[in-house]
This record gives structure tokens, sequence and C-alpha cells, in this order.
């Protein structure tokens, strides 16, 4: 059976729907403006989520509690990390990009299920407001994002349960786009395009989608039995009761492990698109791309009981998870190298997104390695629950995929908008970001291995200088933001004009005008079989200030 | 006349692989060793931060490198190499982070074993009580140690540790004491049965290395020997509520007098002497 939208049908939807500006506010069927919808409504929530983070780098900037009360204090931190992992980075990654790019590159004109597409984002501003109103109306939750009971079963209940729902809707959200990703990618490809042909990102989006819908599910039932020993007391988790504290540990981590796929695979897919455009070379091992990635899934739904190693785990458990883990480490090291030697004689352009892609590479690196070494159960047991798994995951998600993120917006904005962003202020943003990331997080792997434990409000006053250059690198982040703000902003009104295809890229979403109109292309949709066909042999080469490539011995 | 690109290489990966070597071995991140499987921690991080700064260093290297060499030049239009792959390249880069990962699996195998962390948990368990409640008791590093140890007759001094918002208790059975602060002999493995009050807490000892988290419901044991006489923090390592940050205490490493003297000054009950 294939699923195909009649294009009638559509337009008489669209004649019900606002045209300008208006749109953007509105239940719109187009995929385009529901990607801009997520990707606006994401970088709010980062926004109010980088607020929160720069009140915990405050609040850390002295050794004792006296910026904001304790229970403040764990309040911030809880909605911290709820914001950025399910109201920023998830939707963007996913739906945002994968919106508006998935149906261009599978040659579609739509998502598979445009409707349940608008409804998938628009659970998103609900329950985000959800969230953020529980802090003024009855206090937000208080137990981190992780919802350990019994902890998360003894403090307010009315925070914790408005958190519940504001994350089930929002894990309801994320696996209604999950199938209809799956369901595009398989279902509506353009006749002609075979599977192998498709652009990186659609097989990391095809992996991430499988994820999503395999453990978002085992998330929003455990929530469901979290609630109800909040609500009527039952004892599912509750130890006084007869529960078990550590079963909920193995659910939430079932799907909070695959969560970090579901945050970083997207970005794998979006960096594999933006180099090879910018490096003017193909990207390099395709096949081997998409092995990795189909074996990042597969391990990465086996490793969960990492987070638990210095939990109620049996042994034989614990070295299960540390091999199954560590694994992880080599089909990720195949999409790193293969990165690499796609810059590898390029004719690389040192624009905003490839420096962002760059950093990407670097920050992912050394969170990828310092994931390694957690994965060993004797290392994890000392720096287990400490600033040493803050600097990792904070190296993994923000180093990883917020940096994906700018990279992706310097590269699409002309196709989103029409006009290019200011390149100089780009590379400033860059700077400062990379700067501001690393001296903010970097620091924070030796506060972990000499004794500062996670989620404190006061600390051993021993650790106040390096916690301070923590918190200098967390300012400087928060000042980064501002040339990005101004340039997104001016450039929509000001910026040169794009052109349909600024970059000369090969991939569909550039054969349209930018924007691109309603159903994407004025005629047939094209035909791309290649979606990385640059580069010239090397007889070709253009000779000028050019590089050792007749060295290589290693080519083919 | 250039050198050859291949030497060239080749000297370079040695240079980073020593460098990293050496960085591995001399750059100290870690506090004080003051247990017997601290040290053994210390070998296994050294080596994972070895490799971890040679990888690291290398892929940096080779970022920084390309951006600079293969940056195109103004005036220059042209396409880089169409270049789609290489089998042999990717065979490599895949097969060596595997025995990497596969050296490095069965190396920290070979450290947790000698922290103890395979010994069954059971071992040690002297009265029959606690032989039965075996089944319940998940978790912990075990006691290689003491396995070691009571070879030289030195038995292993139990506590039994109760976390709570916002403190932990130390109680030592032989003695009736209950004390805020854990006091230990340098050299006698010590043998904690924890268990929680009320929500899952984390007893970290960071110059040990070692932390269990302690769960109500669910006792956990964790066992060392501490090496070094001095004080340490004991820190809860798991949120717990708004005073986490300040659930604090400290393990106190006496010589085997000081902590006979401080025994019996605290003891309820008389008890024979080890
Ligand atoms: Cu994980
Ligand atoms: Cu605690």
């Amino acid at each position: 059976m294939t699923i195909a939208i009649p294009p009638t049908s559509n337009k008489k939807s669209d004649q019900l729907q606002p045209n300008g500006w208006l749109r953007y506010f509105s239940f719109s069927l187009d995929h385009k403006v529901i990607g801009l919808q997520y990707l606006v409504c994401g970088f709010i929530f980062y926004l109010i989520g980088g607020l929160l983070g720069s009140a915990i780098r405050v609040e850390l900037a002295s050794p004792i509690s006296d910026f904001m009360a304790r229970d403040v204090y764990n309040q911030v931190l809880t909605l911290h990390g709820t914001v950025m992992i399910f109201l920023w980075i998830v939707p963007v990654v996913n739906g945002a990009f994968g919106n508006y790019l998935i149906p261009f590159y599978v040659g579609a004109r739509d998502m598979a299920f445009p409707r349940l597409n608008a409804v998938a984002f628009w659970m998103i501003p609900p329950a985000g407001l959800l969230l953020i109103s529980s802090y003024f109306i009855t206090g937000a939750a208080q137990s981190g994002w992780t919802a350990y009971p019994p902890l998360s079963l003894t403090t307010p209940a009315a925070g914790q349960i408005l958190w519940i729902l504001s994350v089930l809707f929002l894990g309801g959200s994320s696996i209604f786009g999950g199938i209809n990703f799956i369901a595009t990618i398989l279902k509506l490809r353009r006749p002609g395009l075979k599977l192998m042909q498709l652009p990186m990102y659609c097989w990391a989006m095809l992996g991430t989608s499988i994820l999503v819908v395999l453990s978002t599910p085992v998330l929003a039932g455990t929530l469901i039995l979290l609630s109800f020993d909040i609500v009527v007391h039952t004892g599912f988790f509750n130890p006084g009761l007869g529960g078990n504290a550590v079963v909920y540990q193995h659910l939430f981590w079932f799907y909070s492990h695959p969560a970090v796929y579901i945050m970083v695979l997207p970005a794998f897919g979006l960096v594999s698109e933006i180099l090879p455009v910018h490096c003017r070379k193909p990207l390099f091992g395709y096949t081997s791309m998409v092995y990795s990635i189909m074996a990042i899934c597969v391990l990465g739904l086996v490793v969960w009981a990492h987070h638990m190693f210095t939990s109620g785990t049996p042994p034989w458990m614990r070295l299960f998870f540390t091999i199954a883990t560590s694994f992880i480490a080599v089909p990720t090291g195949i999409k790193f190298f293969n990165w690499l030697a796609t810059l590898w004689g390029g004719r690389i352009s040192l624009n905003s997104a490839v420096l962002f892609s760059c950093g990407f590479i670097v920050n992912f690196v050394l969170g990828g390695i310092t994931g390694v070494m957690l994965a060993q159960v004797p290392f994890d047991i000392h720096v287990h629950d400490t600033y040493f798994v803050v600097a990792h995951f904070h190296y993994v998600v923000y180093g990883g995929s917020v940096f994906v993120i700018f990279a992706s917006i310097y590269h699409w904005y002309p196709k989103f908008t029409g006009r290019m962003l200011n390149e100089n202020l780009g590379r400033f943003h860059f700077l400062l970001t990379f700067i501001g990331f690393n001296l903010c997080f970097a620091p924070q792997h030796w506060l972990g291995l000499n004794g500062m434990p996670r989620r404190v409000a006061e600390y051993d006053p021993q650790f106040t200088f390096i916690n301070q250059l923590s918190s200098a690198g967390a300012l400087l982040m928060a000042i980064s933001t501002l040339p990005f703000l101004w340039n997104v902003v001016q450039s929509a009104f000001n910026g040169p004009i794009a052109g349909d295809n600024p970059w000369r890229a090969l991939t569909p979403e550039w054969l349209t005008s930018s924007p691109p109109p309603v159903e994407n292309w004025n005629g047939e949709a094209p035909l791309v079989t290649e979606p990385y066909g640059y580069g010239v042999p090397k007889e070709q080469l253009d000779k000028t200030g050019t590089s050792n490539s007749d060295h290589r011995s290693s080519g083919q | 006349m250039s050198i050859p690109i291949a030497i060239l290489t080749l000297v370079l990966g040695m240079v980073l692989v020593l460098g990293g070597l050496w960085i591995g071995q001399n750059v100290n991140l870690l506090p004080v060793d003051a247990s017997a499987n601290a040290p053994v921690y210390d070998e296994l991080f050294r080596v994972l931060f070895s490799i971890g700064a040679i990888l690291f260093l290398g892929i940096l290297g080779l970022v920084v490198f390309s951006l600079i060499k293969f940056r195109r030049r103004p005036g220059q239009l042209g396409d880089g190499l169409a270049l789609e792959g290489n089998l042999s390249l990717e065979v490599f880069w895949t097969a060596v982070p595997a025995v990497i990962v596969l050296f490095v699996g069965l190396y920290s195998f070979d450290i947790y074993d000698r922290m103890g962390g395979m010994v069954p948990l059971g071992h040690g368990a002297h009265d029959h009580q606690e032989m039965e409640m075996q089944q319940n008791i998940w978790g912990g590093i075990g006691s290689k140690a003491e396995e070691l140890t009571t070879e030289s007759n030195l038995a292993a001094l139990p506590v039994e540790v109760t976390a709570m918002q916002y403190a932990f208790l130390f109680r030592y059975p032989r003695g009736d004491i209950i004390s805020g602060e854990l006091h230990v002999p340098v050299g006698q493995p010590v043998r904690l049965r924890m268990e929680a009050k009320d929500v899952i807490h984390a007893f970290w000892v960071p110059e040990f290395r070692i932390k269990q988290d302690v769960i109500p419901g669910q006792p956990t044991i964790l066992s060392f020997t501490a090496t070094k006489p001095g004080r340490y923090p004991i820190v809860c390592a798991e949120l717990c509520g708004p005073y986490h940050g300040s659930m604090r205490s400290a393990v106190v490493v006496e010589e085997p007098t000081d902590y006979d003297t401080w025994f019996s000054n605290n003891a309820k009950t008389t008890v024979p002497e080890a």
C-alpha cells in the first residue's frame, strides 16, 4: 500500500489557513511551517533553559547556598534538565530539522500524516507552559529530571504531577513525530529513489524514530505508575509499601539512555549533510555510516544499566553493561573517522556552519572518550553522580547536539528565509560559544574526580576557584547568544538575498526556491540519486595552492 | 627536499603516542589515594587517561590540520577529490577501536576483580541471619581485600550504616557504638552494610575511590581497607532533597592503637578486643 497525499485535498486545506507570518501561529499542515514552529519554539525554551542553567552557575559561584533557597535550587535544576532535553534538543534535532528536511530528502510534498504532524507540534507549547508555570503555581518538581523514587514520592506532589503530565505530553508528541518520520521515509519516497540513495539524515532519522517508538512508551508507562504511587499511594516504587525503587531506575534508563541517541543521532545526520557541501567532497564511507547508525540503535537499547553501576545491581549485570556500552564506541568511532576523511583533501569553506560542525567533532570526541571511561564499572564507581558525569553529558548534548543545531541554522537559514546570515558575526558567535563552553565544562571533570557530587547547592570550599572558572564560562556562553540573536533577526530583514542554492549543494531542498513554495517544488520533484556527488577525479583537481593529494597512498 | 610523508606520519604518530602516555602518567587529576583499591583504581585511570589523551589530541590535531591545510583559498572554485570511501581504511578504523575497546573492557574487568567487585557478596557474612539475607543484598564492591587479609587472620570490621535525610549514622555492632563519623583502623578491612531510612542516598569517599548507593528497602554492601591515616570526607552523591549538598560526614582513619582508644572510650558493652 502506498500512502500519498492527493494534492487537491491539500490545496483545499491551505485556503483555510492564514498565509503571511500568521501561518506560523496557526495549525498549519505544511511541514516547512511546522519545522520552523518547532525550531523557534525550541529556541525560546533554550533561552529559558539557559537562564535556569545560569542561575545554577550563579549559585555555584560561591561554596555556600546563598543565591536561592535550597528547594528552589532543586526546582531550577529539575527544570533546567527537563527543558533542555524535552523542549529544546529533542524537538529541534528531530521535529524542527526532521520536518523541514525529510520530505525534501525523500522527494515528497509533505510528511505522511500532516495532521498528526501538526498535532505533535501543538502538544509542545502547552506542555512546556505547564512545566514552566508549575514553578509559579505550585512549585516545580524537585527530584531532578530523573525523578527517582522514593525522593519523587516525598517531594511536594503537585509539582511532581505537573512534571509527569508535561513529560507525558512531550513523550506523546515525540512518538507521533517518530511514527510520522518512519512512515514518510519508508513509504513516501519518490519512485526511483532507493533507500541507499537517501541523504544520511534520513537514515539518522529512521534510526532515531525507531528508538523513539520502541523506548518512549516505556517512559510513559513508568511515569504513569509513578503518578499512581504519588496520587493514590500504590506501592510500585515505594519500598515502604513493598515496592522496589531500583525497578524504576531500570525502566527510566531503558528510555533515557536511548534518549541520548535520540538527541545525537539526528545531529550526526545533520553534520553528514553539512560537511560534504562545504568541503566540496562526497560523504566518506556512506555505507559504513548507514550500518553504524543501525548498530548504534541496536546497541543503544541494551546499555541502560550503565547508569546504575553504583545502584542495586548484581556484578554480572555490571559487567555485561560495561562491555555493551564500550562497544558503542566502535560504530560511533566509524562515523567520526568518516567525517575526518570527508574533511581531508577537501576545499573547506571556513564558514560558521563548518566551524560549528568541527567544534561538534572536537567536543563530542572528548565526550565520547569520557563516555567509554564511564562505561568501565570500576572507573564509574568513583565518579558516578559527580561533576565528571555533568561534564561528560554536557560535552555530548551541548558540545554535540547544540553545536550541530547552530551549524544547521547557519547552513539552512538561507533556505528558511531566502536571506544570508552575516558570516563574521557567525564566526564570532562560534568563537564565544566554543571558548565559553569549554571553559564552563572542562574544569568540571576535575571537580568530579576530586570529590564534588552533582546536584548540590553547596560544596567544599576547596572547589571554589574551579567553580568560579566554570561560572565564567557559563557567562561567556550566555553572552554568545547575543550576536546570534542579532544576526538571525536583522538578517531576516536586511541580509543579502540568498538565491535558490547559495552553497551549490546537491540535495533536493536546494533545488527549489528559497524559501520553497507550498508543496516544495513547482512541477515534479527532482530525483536525486547521488546526494553527495561532489568532487572531481584526481586528474582534474585544480592545482592552485593545493594539497599533497598525490602523496596519499591510501586513495583508491 | 621534503621529508617523505610516510616517515613524517610515523614520527608524528610516535610523538602523539609518547605524548599521550606521558600525559597519562604525569598529569595527576585525582586526590590522595587512601584505600587499598585506590592505587588499583588510579592505575586504571592512568591507562584510560593515556588512551583518551592520544585519541583526543590526535583527532583534534587532524581537525585543526585539515581546516588549515584544506581551507578554500581565494579564487579556488573547484571541488575537492571525489573520494567516496576506502575499504581498507574503513576496516582499519573499525578494527583498531574494537581492539582498544576490547582491551579496555578486559583490563577493567581485571581491575574490577582486583577491587573485589566480583567476589560473591555473601562472602564474609559471619552470622547466619546475614547469610540468609544475602539473596536480598545487591551491589557494592565486595571483599577481595577482606578475602586476602582473612588469611592473615584479620577479620573484617563490620559497621552498619544508616543513611537518612541528611546524615549518615554508623553503628558498630561490637561495642554497640553509634557515631556520626566513621572511625576505622588503618590496614583492617571494613565491611559496611548500608540501608537508607527514607530516600536513596549514596555513600562516597573520594579518597577511597568507592561509592555505593544506599537504598531504602534493599541493603547494600561495601568493603574497603583504609591505608593512610587521616580524615576524609564522606559525601552523599545521590540527590536526596534540599539539603543534599550539606549531607556530608567524615571517615577518620587511625592507627590501630588510636582506634582502640576511641573504641574503648565509646563502647557501651565491653568486648574482647581482637
Ligand atoms: Cu546511557
Ligand atoms: Cu543524601
